[in-house]
């Protein structure tokens, strides 16, 4: 029935099981946009945040889903500035899932905040100085990159691009992509850095302040850093699992090998500055105000040292090591392996770095705070899952996202 | 987020800040705006086969 | 009015609470609820969810008896004045919420620009920031008690303590009608000062050599709370026992209060 709409040379699934599979992912969509309507509507105490978790489930989502889309802006760098020509059969991935997790943040953002309607307020009374002013203009910046990044390959879809206007818009903006992938490589530069300096900054809190370099604390690199390692796994694991679904090898394995190597040395370099900079804040920075490490890894019913030892060996040097070496990169289990520890890796340093921070005591009379969250933080930050879903199902059926997928797969 | 502005003061950081947000916003509005325009020609002009399509893309 | 304010020397306001006066009875807490308009619930037990803009913890020596010790630490806003005005939650505030007055020394918060980010909540180590979670709720004719001098604030904001500026404006209103440029120290003095009946709150201009404060804060026995963090808080307090000075700040096992060079 739709079949005018699917790109010429590649097959899909009949519109009836594609529907079964948009409707049930939507339903747990509604359920997410009932809960964010709650949020909206009857405030944040719907959450279980408190005065001890101002930051929580939600800006952990944020920054991960942030760190997890920066595969978008440095598979471009790498394709359009470094010139690795190959990364041309998975940058629009790269971007669709850019656009989704850069989306995603953007409408956490907006359920997070106290008074949604005043949001416009952080760019009209900006405060150039607080980090989180920069997070808000350089996200909206590259998420205006990312959607005219994706602009192209909506209107590559087989009617609309029938469109003559629309068939030369796509042309010419893939004609000057090159400048708009440099303004993104700026742009999360500095957003990813800022989002490393949220908690950097605080000199309030010994568990996530660190020195630095000018204005910048040393997890504005590390965050920008990580961003580029480890998001390009996490655009192969979503390569991997729409493999998995649509049964189909989209992506050659030269161009996996290829993305994966690169996410590997660069996460093999990001956890070398990471052990020097989680030594150098274990033995100087902390103690100097009066902590010692296990001050921060002890007395809790939750954070013992297992989460350090998880987020840099089991989801930093593992990972980095396995695609590092060719042998064990070569190989299709050990190298998903890898990736996946690789994405677990980041999500725990952005969960360490927002709600252990909050969860340290400081006051030596103080206690530790612990959270859970409420259903109705739970299913807003399911919400861009099931968003992202959809987006990949329908961009996937109707849109040439993979170049390579009809050689890979032909239709006879 | 305009001189002129309640509260704005000119100083190091304003300039670095505000340089580089409006050099990011100049040169995506000018991208943007060169390719509508081009694009409109383009199709005034009634190249709609001009070029190949898929060679470059991607 | 910034060259209204040339004429007078900068003022750094801030308060000496003797710890071992106080007697922990809250009549501050109480004080600072009605004085600036604090919002409540029916049910107040989760304190993680409480507005107090002034908080008295309990601290004790954690010793068996005989030796066991307690002492009540009453916390309000410490406005920190960090360096150069570079306080903890001023500098992070992406709206410019909230300020730091080099006039006063106070950290403002205005109300009606906050959008609820709660980032300067993270940033304060004290717990002095408090986030309206609800919208206030009088009960039935209280509406009537509030405060005139005190707005109101509504749901998804932060608020604190704001050591009771408007009572300042209103020194200076007097001062001004009478002819004077300055405010004189009992003209402006906080509730919770005010209400505490051990005087253990002492309130002034940390830079005003005629202010009881200032001879108080040079105090051997005076600290501040976290000093080693650099936030440098206007807050100081007083106790003859150690191990209350002792937990002021966090120290390693081998380090003695009194011998930590702070940044400020």
């Amino acid at each position: 029935m739709d079949s005018a709409l699917i790109p010429k040379g590649v097959q899909r699934c009949s519109l009836g099981k594609f529907t079964l599979l948009i409707a049930v992912v939507g339903a747990v969509l509604l359920w997410g946009v009932y809960a964010m309507l709650l949020c909206w509507i009857k405030g944040l105490n719907q959450t279980n945040m408190n005065d001890y978790y101002g930051f929580a489930l939600w800006i952990w989502a944020d920054l991960a889903v942030i760190a997890l889309g920066g595969g978008a802006f440095f598979t471009g760098f790498l394709k359009y500035i470094v010139g690795k020509d190959e990364l041309k059969n998975i940058i629009n991935y790269a971007v669709l899932i850019g656009f989704i997790c850069y989306s995603s943040a953007l409408l956490i953002l907006a359920i997070d905040i106290g008074q949604p309607l005043r949001g416009w307020f952080i760019f009209w009374h900006a405060n150039v100085h607080s980090m989180l002013t920069e997070v808000a203009f350089c996200l909206s910046c590259y998420f205006a990159v990312l959607t005219i990044e994706y602009i192209p390959l909506i209107l590559e879809n087989r009617q609309l691009n029938k469109v003559p206007f629309f068939h030369h818009l796509a042309h010419n903006m893939h004609g000057i992509m090159a400048v708009f992938a440099a303004t993104g490589a700026f742009l999360s530069f500095f957003h990813q850095g800022s989002l490393g300096g949220v908690s950097g900054v605080l000199f309030g809190r010994p568990f996530g302040y660190r020195e630095g370099v000018f204005v910048w604390p040393w997890t504005f690199f590390l965050f920008t850093w990580s961003a580029a390692a480890y998001g390009p796994s996490f655009t192969l694991m979503c390569t991997k699992i729409l493999e998995k679904a649509s049964g189909k090898q989209l992506v050659k394995d030269n161009v996996v090998d290829l993305l994966a190597k690169i996410s590997g040395w660069m996460i093999l370099t990001y956890i070398i500055a990471k052990i020097a900079d989680t030594l150098y804040w274990a033995l100087v920075t902390a103690p100097a105000r009066g902590h010692t490490l296990m001050d921060f890894y002890s007395n809790n019913p939750v954070y013992g040292i297992w989460i350090l030892v998880l987020e840099i060996v089991l989801g930093g040097i593992i990972p980095a090591i396995i695609l590092v070496v060719p042998g064990t990169r070569r190989n299709g289990y050990l190298r998903m392996t890898a990736i996946i520890l690789g994405v677990i890796g980041v999500s725990v340093n952005r969960w360490v770095m927002v709600l252990q921070v909050m969860a340290v005591p400081v006051m030596p009379f103080d206690f530790w705070a612990m959270y859970y969250p409420s259903w109705q933080e739970v299913a807003t930050t399911i919400l861009p899952v099931a968003y992202g879903i959809i987006l990949i199902a329908l961009s996937y059926r109707y849109l040439p996202i993979f170049p390579q997928e009809p050689e890979l797969n032909p239709v006879d | 987020m305009f001189p002129g502005f309640f509260e704005w003061i000119w100083d190091g950081g304003h300039m670095l800040f505000m340089g580089g947000l409006w050099y990011a916003l100049g040169i995506i509005g000018l991208g943007l705006t060169y390719c509508i325009f081009k694009a409109a020609i383009e199709t005034a002009q009634g190249d709609g086969e001009g070029h190949g399509h898929g060679d470059e893309h991607h | 009015m910034k060259k209204a304010a040339d004429h007078t020397k900068p003022k750094r306001y801030g308060m000496v609470i003797d710890l071992d006066k106080c007697t922990g009875c809250g009549a501050c807490m109480v004080a600072c609820f009605a004085e600036n308009n604090i919002p409540f619930k029916k049910d107040e037990s989760e304190k993680l969810l409480s507005i107090t803009w002034m908080r008295v913890y309990k601290l004790s020596n954690k010793k068996k008896y005989p030796d066991t010790d307690i002492c009540y630490l009453p916390r309000p806003c410490m406005h920190c004045e960090g360096h150069e005005g570079h306080s903890p939650c001023v500098s992070v505030c992406p709206a410019t919420v909230t300020d730091y007055s080099t006039e006063t020394g106070i950290v403002s918060q205005i109300y009606t620009r906050c959008f609820g980010c709660r980032y300067c909540m993270a940033a304060c180590p004290y717990h002095a920031r408090y986030f309206n979670w609800w919208d206030p709720v009088w009960p039935k004719g209280m509406e009537k008690m509030l405060s005139p001098d005190v707005s109101v604030r509504m749901r998804g904001v932060v608020e604190k303590c704001s050591f009771c500026y408007h009572r300042y404006q209103r020194a200076k209103d007097k001062a001004y009608v009478e002819g004077r440029t300055d405010v004189e120290e009992e003209e402006y003095q906080t509730a919770c000062t005010q209400a505490c009946p051990a005087r253990a709150i002492t309130f002034g201009d940390l830079n005003n050599p005629k202010h009881k404060v200032y001879e108080l804060k040079q105090d051997p026995h005076a600290f501040r709370l976290l000093e080693r963090l650099g936030t440098n808080p206007k807050v100081y307090y007083v106790s003859s026992r150690e191990w209350v000075r002792k937990s002021g700040d966090n120290y390693l096992k081998h380090e003695e209060p009194g011998h930590i060079a702070t940044k400020h």
